[in-house]
């Protein structure tokens, strides 16, 4: 499997979660884990390209496919992806612990839905939940996002 | 590690996946894991032996079949959704598709994962109902139509034998009046009590065992559904008589 361009082999025990995976394993730890049932999706990342929860995959199941994680957005030193500018501007963020998980979320909603209605900004991070910023600076940052995002 | 040990496999056509559920002791099958790998995790399941279907090529298919649509056992409920000819023969299956979860859940869950795992809350089991589709199983013996008034049994149950994979279910065309309410506690829970009409049939779904078919008159009549933390039986009631007032509107 590749992980943010990268190839890693898969590991020897199948029940090994991609989420603990990416984790323990390759070490990326930008990829949070917190119910381990995907309801919370702090998990998120692509898989070729789509959001998915890492958390209900097993690790063998990534073999041959494209992930990438937070960690891949955006190159250490460069500009950050404008998922990431738009909730540093707008505050989208307070803990960070749903952060990446918010922002993978998005990066997918926006390549399937360049301009969503707010009613779809909502339903789009509705399966994301945050216990400290507030869903108000988010939905904001939803709206930045798809604003920096257009050509 | 999370889940409890098991034997991996990942066959790579139907005929190998059913020879291993039909010869392997104890065995589960694995789409999309959006029910199944939660339950590994809580350790609720513990399968010896896990089939990942994921590997089998050409079995996502959505197609048109016998004037309706089939959606092979590994078409996304994501792909469903968007898909432009599920759009125009059964706009129902979209519209209810819609309300599975989340989308990056829908992303990875399949229609045929969902119908099997049977959940009493779960909209699409209920959408097959008011449709009168059905399901394919497949297994070494051969392979047969289960209409969905026989597929639901009980809680998480259906008719599949221990050794049947569903390969693909099948919804008739259906271009006629339909509507499809809910009502959950937050957007994307599984539903207290749902209502899917097509015509003058109604199906109601979280009140029962199964879903159910209802007379859209007097939908509550002889329900007795159970109780949680989140609803009591008459709640559940009073949301049947809303949600079917909101799918035949006056
Ligand atoms: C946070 C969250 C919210 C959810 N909300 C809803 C909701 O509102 N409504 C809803 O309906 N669902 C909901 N779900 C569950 C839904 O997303 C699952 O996708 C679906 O129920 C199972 O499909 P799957 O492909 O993921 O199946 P899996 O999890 O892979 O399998 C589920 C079960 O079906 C069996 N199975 C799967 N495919 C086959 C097959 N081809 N042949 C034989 N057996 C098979 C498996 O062995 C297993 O027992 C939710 C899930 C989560 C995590
Ligand atoms: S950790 Fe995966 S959804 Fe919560
Ligand atoms: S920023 Fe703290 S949980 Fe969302």
């Amino acid at each position: 499997m590749k992980i943010n361009g990268t190839s890693y082999p898969a590991p020897g025990d199948p029940r090994r979660l991609l989420s603990d995976h990416i984790r323990h394993d390759v070490g990326l730890t930008g990829t949070h884990v917190g119910c381990e049932h995907g309801v919370c999706g702090c998990c998120t990342v692509l898989l070729d390209g789509a959001p998915v929860r890492v958390c209900l995959m097993l690790a063998v199941q990534a073999e041959g496919h494209e992930i990438t994680t937070i960690e891949g957005l955006a190159a250490p030193g460069e500009a950050l992806h404008p998922v990431q500018q738009a909730f540093h501007e707008c505050h989208g963020l307070q803990c960070g612990f749903c952060t990446p998980g918010f922002v993978m979320s998005v990066v997918g909603l926006l390549r399937q839905n360049p301009s969503p209605t707010p009613e779809q900004v909502d339903e789009g991070i509705s399966g994301n939940l945050c216990r400290c910023t507030g869903y108000a600076s988010i939905r904001r940052a939803v709206h930045r996002a798809a604003e920096l995002t257009k050509p | 590690m999370k889940p409890a040990p098991f034997e991996y496999h990942a066959p790579a056509s139907i005929g190998e996946a059913c020879s291993l559920i039909g010869s392997l002791e104890d065995a589960k099958v694995l789409a999309g894991g959006q029910s199944l790998i939660p339950l590994l995790n809580f350790r609720l399941a513990r399968p010896a032996h896990l089939v990942d279907i994921n590997r089998i090529a050409n079995f996502d298919r959505i197609y048109e079949r016998d004037g309706g649509i089939a959606v092979g056992a590994l078409a996304r409920q994501a792909d469903v959704e968007d898909s432009q000819l599920v759009a125009r023969v059964c706009p129902l299956l979209a519209a209810a598709t819609r309300l599975v979860a989340h989308r990056v859940i829908r992303n990875r869950g399949t229609v045929c994962g969902n119908l099997a795992h049977a959940d009493p809350a779960s909209e699409l089991p209920a959408v097959l109902l008011a449709l009168g589709g059905h399901v394919v199983a497949h297994s070494a013996r051969g392979s047969r139509i289960i209409p969905a008034a026989d597929f639901f049994t009980s809680v998480m149950q259906t008719r599949l034998a221990s050794d049947e994979l569903l390969t693909e279910a099948w919804f008739p065309k259906s271009t006629g009046r339909f509507g499809i309410a809910e009502e959950s506690r937050r957007h994307g829970d599984f539903a207290l009590a749902g209502a899917v009409r097509y015509g003058d049939r109604l199906a109601l779904f979280g009140v029962a065992p199964t879903p159910v078919l209802a007379d859209p008159r007097d939908p509550a009549r002889g329900l007795q559904p159970s109780a949680d933390l989140e609803a009591t039986a008459e709640f559940r009631l009073h949301l049947v008589q809303v949600v079917t007032e909101r799918v035949f509107p006056q």
